[in-house]
């Protein structure tokens, strides 16, 4: 069939032979602007159908209506790396009978590479496709840049539906080519542009977090790392921003290139680029239209699959190339644990992404959080829902000191030669103590909800329903 | 040597910028409880610093109160609360007689007494920011406890009914006079703060101004403003090379018996070499 094309996600989906209890997969590039997620399950309503699991590999507010869904028994399973908002509100409060599945960014493809979770349906938001299902992100109305979440998807999946609102004679290069599409439909929209990437990420101007981030650069520099061919993958927090224009600063100043860098590409990323500080971006997903547009223009600027960028089953993914990696963390505890899943009332808030993945794959896993935020300390004695092992994470920088991990004593002894506020993670948890004085915990007791799979597939922890 | 390079304000009855005050790497915090502080939010402010002096981590850090200026009853509430608090010195606004100065120091001892605090604890930092202030500060400089003056180019070009500028001709005589009584007292000259948060250029062309004629620091009212003024204040390499060039001459020359010696073709005197010493000091070498 040359032309793929179907008139209707409903009938796409009676084509694709959707059936009761079956795997439903979904990316996250639109992120909370995507259409495609609910407008296909309010398809699968419409069909009759019950008992299907979502695997997305993220979930934001604006999928909220998949809560329905949920009581009505059109979806019973859920299978994510992220999720936050209503959908994660519902879970953590018991809303569904089957714990969800929590892995990583790197750990998703490699269950799916591996069979390990089968997928009826890839369907799969295509900012452009053409009538034979080839896909690309970096054009259309809805452009998001990478497609590098929806690629193991894509080659695994039994059948593969792309959703696009943008149909064209001929994509080329395609990031998803059409040996791999069954079908291709098209609606009016996919998502809203607003929510799908940001105008430009934007450098903040909390003085707590340029604290933060200038501690953070230092201790890199600090770590010998920071030489040519280095590589190194920064978030799109504040903080990380922040840290990432101190470290082009740095690397100007003493004349250093970059060989790579990589992760959610933001437009202070794509300046590294254009000026010569790296050689080359890894881009798995594009968080505004600087970095939507690069990957569009420069071939420097290339996209990647999930993974290729994580996955501990490819035998060599670009993370174990990585030299520093910036993480956040809601909690970090007194063994370097970090928990990105939940607030410290044991309610989900997030989720692993690329979280483990980079800090064991990384020289150098730098997590920078605020000792203090809304009243809680970050340091607590034992994480609610350990994310990240404490021994992938190296450091820990805060606005009143920096926490070096004990495995690494020749780390603490650079940075204290480099003058900066080096104590024990011990002693980080008692002046965040003196500040706070000491909560009471809150360790949530209920049923599981939520299952948090390493990148390997092992069990790390679980997390509990909140009351 | 207590360094004075920055010192940050921060408003009084902002709980969030008070509990993170002392993580910005400004050698200093003036609490403020005057004119950041509206007048139905005093007593709650002078709470909240009494008690973040009693509590919150600020290891090297300076804690200073500004207090209400002593034409407004309060300032001796103020006074009393800081002091109990555990304030290192405080800040007092408006200052104008050396007979204040008196009065506030008089003030201290009895509330230091008071709360069981040594006698003489506390510094003073006086804030000139009148015509009479800046005319009367050789008085206010050599007043006891006073370790610093501050010029408040705000208040004082609004009673000279002049506009604040960006380069501050109009405060050059103020900047000069202020300068020089510190010096002549033997403590701190601490520059007006560069009231543009965002520009940065200007920020420091104004502290390597301010650094130029003498002052030794600058006040701050922005956290973002810290790591530039500080910069700015700490001799460069090239500085601190000079400096240990002339201490090793002088040492020199003193083994081999010689009167005079000279680094780079310049003859080192006393003042040269006092130079060189403060340098090597304020970046920590003896």
């Amino acid at each position: 069939m040359r032309d793929k094309m179907i008139g209707s996600l409903k009938e796409a989906l009676k084509v694709m032979g959707l059936a009761d209890g079956m795997t439903l997969s979904f990316h996250h590039h639109l992120r909370n602007g995507d259409a495609v997620l609910n407008g296909t399950l309010d398809a699968a309503f419409s069909l009759g159908v019950s008992g299907l699991t979502v695997a997305a590999s993220s979930i934001f507010p604006v999928h909220a209506p998949l809560v329905e869904h949920i009581r009505k028994g059109t979806v019973s399973r859920l299978e994510v790396n992220y999720m936050s908002g209503p959908v994660a509100d519902f879970v953590s409060r018991g809303g569904i009978a089957e714990p969800v599945i929590f892995r990583t960014h790197g750990g998703r493809p490699r269950s799916i590479e591996s069979g390990e979770l089968p997928i009826d349906i890839a369907v799969v938001a295509a900012p452009s496709a053409d009538g034979r299902g080839n896909l690309t992100g970096t054009k259309g109305p809805s452009a998001c840049g990478s497609l590098g979440y929806a690629m193991a998807d894509a080659r695994c999946a039994k059948r593969v539906l792309a959703v696009t609102d943008n149909p064209v004679d001929r994509v080329a290069p395609a990031s998803i080519d059409q040996s791999l599409v069954d079908a291709v439909v098209t609606v009016d929209s996919i998502g809203d542009p607003a929510g799908i990437v940001s105008g430009t990420t934007r450098m903040p101007r909390d003085p707590v977090a340029l604290v933060m981030a200038r501690y953070a650069a230092m201790a890199i520099k600090a770590s010998g790392l920071l030489a040519d061919g280095v590589s190194f993958q920064t978030g799109a927090g504040g903080a990380s921003l922040a840290a990432a224009s101190y470290l082009r600063d740095m690397m100007r100043d003493l004349g250093v290139v970059g060989s790579f860098g990589m992760g959610g590409i933001t437009s202070h990323m794509v300046r590294f680029l254009r000026e010569g500080l790296v050689k080359r971006l890894y881009d798995v997903q594009c968080f505004d239209l600087e970095a939507v547009k690069s990957i569009a223009e420069d071939e420097r600027h290339v996209e990647v699959s999930a993974s290729l960028y994580a996955s501990p089953g490819t035998k060599g993914p670009l993370v174990d190339d990585l030299d520093v990696v910036i993480l956040g963390a809601t909690e970090i505890d007194l063994d370097f644990n970090v928990n990105v899943h939940t607030d410290s009332s044991g309610r989900i808030i997030g989720g692993s992404g690329g979280h483990s993945d980079t800090a064991a794959g990384a020289k150098l896993a730098v997590v920078v959080a605020p000792l203090v935020r809304s009243r809680l300390p970050i340091v607590v004695d034992r994480v609610t829902t350990v994310s990240t092992p404490g021994d992938t994470v190296d450091l820990l920088v805060t606005e009143r000191g920096i926490a070096v991990n004990p495995r690494r004593p020749e780390l603490r002894e650079a940075l204290d030669r480099a003058g900066l506020p080096v104590m024990s993670i011990r002693e980080l948890r008692e002046i965040a103590l003196s500040i706070t004085g000491v909560p009471r915990s809150s360790r949530p007791k209920g049923r599981t909800v939520g299952i948090v799979e390493y990148r390997d597939g092992s069990l790390i922890d679980r997390i509990s329903e909140v009351s | 040597m207590k360094r004075r390079r920055s010192l940050l304000f921060v408003p009084g009855n902002n709980p969030g910028m008070v509990a993170n005050a002392g993580v910005f790497g400004a050698d200093g915090v003036i609490f403020d409880l005057e004119d950041a502080v509206a007048q139905d939010q005093k007593d709650g402010a002078r709470i909240l610093v009494r008690n973040a002096l009693a509590v919150l981590p600020m290891k090297g850090c300076e804690r200073i109160v500004r207090i209400n200026s002593m034409d407004r009853p309060i300032w001796l509430e103020d006074l009393e609360a800081v002091v109990a608090g555990g304030a290192d010195s405080i800040m007092l606004p408006k200052a104008q007689s050396r007979a204040e100065m008196e009065e506030l120091d008089r003030a201290l001892s009895d509330a230091e007494k008071r709360v069981g605090r040594e006698e003489g604890a506390l510094d003073v930092i006086a804030l000139v920011e009148t015509p009479t202030g800046v005319e009367n500060s050789g008085d206010i400089a050599t007043a006891r406890r006073v370790s610093g003056m501050l010029l408040g180019a705000e208040d004082l070009t609004a009673a000279l009914g002049v506009p604040r500028t960006v380069d501050g001709e109009e405060i050059s005589y103020a900047r000069g006079r202020m300068v020089m009584a510190a010096k002549a007292a033997g403590i701190d000259a601490i520059d007006t703060p560069f009231t543009d948060t965002d520009d940065m250029e200007g920020l420091v062309k104004d502290v390597l101004f301010a650094r130029s004629i003498g002052f030794d620091g600058k006040a701050l009212i922005s956290p973002r403003h810290v790591e530039a003024v500080n910069r700015a204040f700490t001799p460069t390499d090239g500085e601190m090379e000079w400096a240990r060039a002339v201490v090793r001459a002088l040492e020199e020359g003193e083994r081999a018996g010689k009167g005079a010696v000279s680094v780079g073709g310049k003859m080192v005197d006393a003042p040269v070499a006092a130079r060189a010493r403060k340098t090597l000091a304020m970046r920590g070498e003896a």
